[in-house]
């Protein structure tokens, strides 16, 4: 084992820490406000709204996120170059870089496995709470807003941290999209360094950590979920 | 349309062919990785409910890490460590380097990494299993082994059936990052076809529906496997 590289390579990684974080987070924000409206049209929503909703999360679910990085950045990716003129256009810098590209892949697979996950969520909340809210005279959306999306979270939120750490493990992929986060750096630092455990050890440790801290942070909300004394 | 069409032919210069070869080694993979994860997994669950507490605490270690970072980054961890732990063995008895077969390398790196899912899965299968059953067994005066291929393997079964599913189909798309690694499964066999023919539309779309077919189909068989080990079990709501 040989650790001299770590010095040198340290801004780096630092760097590629950050995108790792810059893409999670991104990715569960848009992910996750679509997944709510998903997992109620399958809930409340009119027939073809329901089966499309389902259609998506199946389609999601039953490829793997790699394909659909890679049918996205490249695929999607190689119809925008042949549309007349936008190479000029102010779009063109962000179409050119793999960032964007990999938000959409993540935010879309966060998008079908949350989306299952709060069909289930919006079911489990019991009849009688939304009556009790019709009852008073909420209107439908601030049944949504006060008692249904809440009484919702609460129930799936240790659930939803298991799936935002999957997604954690999910983000390595953008490196084969030429995207250098913590694993691309590790990557690179194999290419130039010739050592292959070290880096590979070490960037399995920063991903320990960034799951603890993500637990950690989680465990703080989960603790502010008023519990009914029992 | 036409060209499409003309891309995923079977035979040559149709890529169809080489993406439905892809699949198969795919699901070889995944296959053998599975069964190697239930073997991992059932040893691994008996081994935390009844192990002293050195096996205890080393299979904690095994399902904590390997949950805990990221597939791709233990597929090329386990692909390197294993070739050179291998290589090391045969060398210090004086044989010679050798190359290991792709297939036996992509089983062995899914296969330990699916182990320490299947080991929670049974392990909490398990623990639903009544203890008044357990019991029972004991009563009658059936032997440890007997009590456990009889009734407590049977009867864990229901309980764990949902999440093995879940795991199957989290192998058959693992193995996709295999590609990372140079195995030529059907991931891989799709982007050197799209570096020759540039149809990435058409190709990822093609590879997508291949992969969701196997979903889908095993989603079917998995129902049928279910309400087999069901029976007899009050329906649940």
């Amino acid at each position: 084992m040989e650790w001299y590289w770590v010095p040198e390579y340290f801004p780096r990684f630092v760097e590629g820490t950050w995108l790792t974080i810059q893409l999670l987070v991104i990715s569960i924000i848009i992910g996750m406000s679509l997944a709510i409206p998903i997992g109620l049209v399958q809930v409340t929503g009119p027939r073809p709204l329901a089966w499309l909703a389902k259609g998506f999360c199946t389609v999601v679910r039953g490829t793997p996120l790699l394909i659909q990085l890679w049918l996205i950045y490249y695929g999607v990716g190689s119809l925008f170059p042949s549309i007349p003129g936008i190479r000029e256009s102010f779009l063109w810098p962000y179409l050119r870089d793999a960032f964007p590209y990999a938000i959409l892949a993540f935010s879309i697979s966060v998008a079908g496995y949350e989306g299952e996950i709060m069909r289930g969520a919006f079911r489990g909340v019991p009849k009688g709470e939304l009556e009790a809210a019709r009852a008073i005279g909420m209107s439908p959306f601030q049944i949504l807003r006060r008692v249904w999306l809440p009484r919702a979270l609460q129930n799936v939120f240790p659930t939803l941290t298991g799936e935002f750490i999957l997604t954690l493990k999910a983000t390595p992929l953008a490196a084969t999209i030429t995207i250098y986060e913590a694993f691309g750096v590790s990557s690179i630092v194999r290419q130039e360094t010739y050592r292959i455990y070290e880096p590979l050890l070490f960037v399995a440790f920063i991903y320990l950590v960034l799951a603890a801290v993500l637990i950690m942070i989680f465990k703080y909300f989960e603790n502010k979920i008023p519990k009914r004394a029992s | 349309m036409e060209n499409a069409l003309e891309i995923l032919s079977y035979s040559p210069p149709g890529w169809g062919g080489a993406l439905l070869r892809g699949l198969m080694s795919t699901l070889q993979i995944a296959f053998g990785a599975y069964l190697l994860g239930l073997c991992i997994g059932l040893f691994g669950a008996f081994g935390k409910i009844y192990g002293g507490p050195v096996l205890r605490w080393s299979l904690e270690i095994y399902t904590t890490l390997i949950r805990a970072v990221p597939e791709l980054v233990l597929i090329l961890l386990l692909y390197y460590a294993g070739s050179d732990l291998l290589n090391f063995i045969l060398e210090s008895f004086g044989f010679e380097r050798i190359d290991i077969n792709p297939l036996v390398a992509g089983i062995y790196v899914i296969g330990f990494v699916q182990g320490a899912y299947t080991t929670e899965v049974f392990r909490g299968a398990f623990h639903a299993v009544p203890t008044g059953q357990i019991e029972a067994a004991k009563a009658i005066g059936m032997s440890s082994w007997k009590r456990h291929t009889r009734v407590v393997i049977p009867a864990m079964l229901p309980f764990a059936l949902p999440g093995l599913a879940n795991l199957w189909l989290i192998a058959t798309k693992e193995t996709a990052l295999l590609a990372v690694v140079g195995f030529s499964e059907l991931a891989l066999v799709t982007k050197q076809a799209t570096g020759s023919t540039k149809a990435y539309l058409t190709l990822y779309l093609a590879a997508a529906a291949l992969y969701l077919s196997v979903t889908l189909v095993s989603n079917v068989i998995f129902g049928f496997i279910e309400r087999h080990y069901r029976r007899g079990q009050p329906e649940q709501a």
